[in-house]
């Protein structure tokens, strides 16, 4: 099966989530990237040294950019005239671009995947992760996406893939592209630092937030999460949110701060090797999934853990 | 400009689901089902764009079982004019490329200006059907919409995304998926419940639209995924220091 991996950058650099995708590639054959963009000849040099990578698909267009899905979708629908698989990485590109091509291919999509099982048959998570389903496809061509926590990253120096210009259509006319706010951060994304300290609706609110949780995760080294309630008020910005409807983590230490650990919260959490949790309540659902609780009150508790550290 | 909404009756998400002892699925027999969360807030931004007068009338239809009609009907009392029921069988799951197909249907009859729908349905977390639907419209989308501006023949959408956000402007018509942060919805008073009562309601089947909802995916099996042990309390912070310090990480 010849498949065909979104990379996912931002014109200058290939980002860690398309490694994964490649390990799920790679389970179901011979890989072929796609990068797309403007300027993005580096991601492609980047992108071809990726070990097991056959070749690299360059499609260097302003239209492409912004990955605006008007515009990406019949390039990849192109460029799946020669390959059986559509595999994206479960980010908020991957997510947008994915059904459009395969709605356009008339495919059903199979998103999230954790395992492959077969030459069409998967798991993913289904009701927030309360259960895993196992799911066939009888469709001729496949779409995925795939969930970054549950693959190995592919090696990302091995590889020397060649590289093959692609022209597509290039604007669809019917979307643009405005402007976008995206912070800048010396800490660890979330989807790959190895230890996160994620703060709840407890924390009051953004000042507040910032006095208890940043000191500890700068002594960590973490990066910074958040529940819903923390996000919705206004603590933290919306791409902290950790769960069912936001970021899936897996690091190797996490820790909940006044979160009582609904559902939607554990369904992006609970694969995460060791759960610190703290909480006032010691019948919050947190300590259910967690390696080591303390009960009490955070006030206290942050700024001591903090500095005995 | 008509709005389109398409509302999905799923488990409500207050409730945790239990995967059935066979193996074939989650078991829904006497659960609490409501409207999808994310679908609540593409009523309630429909509604806000008919206050605002940039709207006429606000469409809402579900493909669903018979009791998908309430789901419909609390959309009407929050404020929708008219409803379609596309009724399937009890136990039936239409998948996103299907239900994409038959909202394209109705989409071409009605004309809608504007399709509002959840990013995704809690039951099967499958985020398309949106994306889908633009797919087979050959319309722009903005996904994961933080705020919806309609402005003469565009749409603005501020969307959510992995780091921060982004403002894409689409040419109407246009698809719209709804994140968390659009908005708040809105409660249904009781005279707008008893009102709800009169208000329109068709009922029609997927092929009354000409659509194969014949499933493109085989359920093979359905697991609990694998259970995790609670851990300790620890007593002080002076026990939780020694214990992160075992971890090698501090
Ligand atoms: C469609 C939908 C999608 C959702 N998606 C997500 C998602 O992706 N991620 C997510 O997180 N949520 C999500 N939610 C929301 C989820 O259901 C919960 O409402 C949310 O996770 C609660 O956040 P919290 O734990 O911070 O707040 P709360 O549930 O209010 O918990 C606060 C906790 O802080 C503790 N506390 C208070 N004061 C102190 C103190 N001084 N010291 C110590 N502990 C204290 C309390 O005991 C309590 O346990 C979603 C909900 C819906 C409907
Ligand atoms: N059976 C359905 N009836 C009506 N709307 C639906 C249905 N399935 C999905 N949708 C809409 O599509 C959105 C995304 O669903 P999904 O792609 O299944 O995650 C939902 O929030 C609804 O707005």
């Amino acid at each position: 099966m010849k498949t065909l991996v979104w990379v996912e950058h931002d014109n200058a650099h290939m980002k860690d989530a398309t490694l994964a995708a490649v390990t799920a590639a790679g389970k179901l054959g011979e890989v072929h990237l796609l990068v797309a963009g403007a300027n993005c000849r580096a991601v492609a040099d980047e992108a071809a040294k990726i070990a097991g990578v056959g070749k690299v698909h360059l499609a260097d267009n302003a239209a492409y950019e912004h990955a605006l899905a008007e515009n990406i979708a019949p390039l990849v629908v192109d460029l799946m005239g020669h390959h059986d698989a559509f595999i994206c990485p479960a980010t908020t590109t991957g997510k947008n671009i994915a059904p459009r091509v395969a709605a356009l291919l008339d495919v059903m999509q199979i998103s999230d995947i954790l395992s492959v099982e077969g030459d069409k048959t998967f798991t993913r998570p289904i009701y927030a992760g309360n259960a895993i389903a196992t799911v066939e496809s009888s469709d001729a061509k496949l779409v995925i996406t795939v969930r970054g926590t549950a693959f190995e990253k592919a090696d990302a120096t091995s590889g020397s893939a060649s590289i093959e210009d692609v022209s597509g259509a290039g604007d669809a006319g019917l979307s643009s592209f405005v402007g976008s706010e995206i912070a800048e951060s010396e800490r660890p994304e979330l989807t790959s630092a190895k230890i996160i300290v994620s703060g709840g609706r407890a924390l009051k609110d953004a000042e507040t937030f910032e006095q208890v949780i940043t000191p500890l995760a700068d002594k960590l080294g973490a990066g910074i999460g958040a529940s819903r309630a923390a996000v919705d008020a206004g603590y933290v910005p919306n791409d902290y949110q950790v769960g069912q409807t936001g970021k899936i983590v897996a690091p190797e230490v996490y820790i909940a701060i006044g979160i009582s650990g609904a559902i939607q919260h554990l369904a992006g959490m609970k694969d995460s090797k060791t759960i610190i949790a703290i909480n006032k309540d010691e019948d919050a659902p947190i300590f259910q999934v967690a390696d080591l609780g303390l009960v009490g009150d955070l006030y206290k508790i942050v700024p001591e853990l903090t500095e005995k550290l | 400009m008509k709005i389109l909404v398409p509302v999905k009756r799923v488990i409500d998400y207050n409730v945790k689901p239990r995967v059935k002892a066979d193996g074939t699925g989650v078991d829904l027999a006497n659960v609490k089902m409501s409207m999808n969360p994310f679908d609540e807030i593409a009523v309630e931004e429909a509604i806000r764009l008919k206050e605002q007068g940039k709207a006429e009338e606000i469409l809402v239809v579900s493909i669903g079982p018979a009791k998908a009609q309430e789901t419909l009907r609390t959309a009407l009392a929050m404020g929708a004019d008219r409803a379609i029921l596309v009724q399937v069988d009890d136990g039936t799951e239409v998948e996103p490329l299907a239900v994409a197909k038959i909202l394209k249907a109705i989409a071409d009859e009605e004309q809608p200006g504007l399709v509002l729908l959840g990013k995704q349905a809690i039951d099967d977390d499958s985020n398309q059907t949106g994306q889908m639907l633009a797919a087979l419209m050959a319309r722009p989308q903005g996904t994961f919409a933080n705020t919806v501006e309609v402005d003469g023949d565009s749409v603005t959408v501020k969307r959510e995304i992995d780091g921060g956000l982004e403002t894409v402007k689409l040419a109407l018509p246009a698809i719209v998926t709804t994140d968390l942060r659009l908005n708040e919805p809105r409660y249904a008073s009781l005279p707008n419940i008893m009102k709800a009562k009169k208000k329109p309601l068709d009922n029609k089947t997927p092929a009354d639209y000409g659509v194969d909802t014949a499933p493109r995916i085989k359920t093979l099996k359905v697991a609990e995924p694998p259970v995790r042990q609670a851990g300790i309390k620890v007593a002080d912070v002076d026990e939780l220091v020694a214990k992160i310090k075992a971890l090698g990480i501090a």
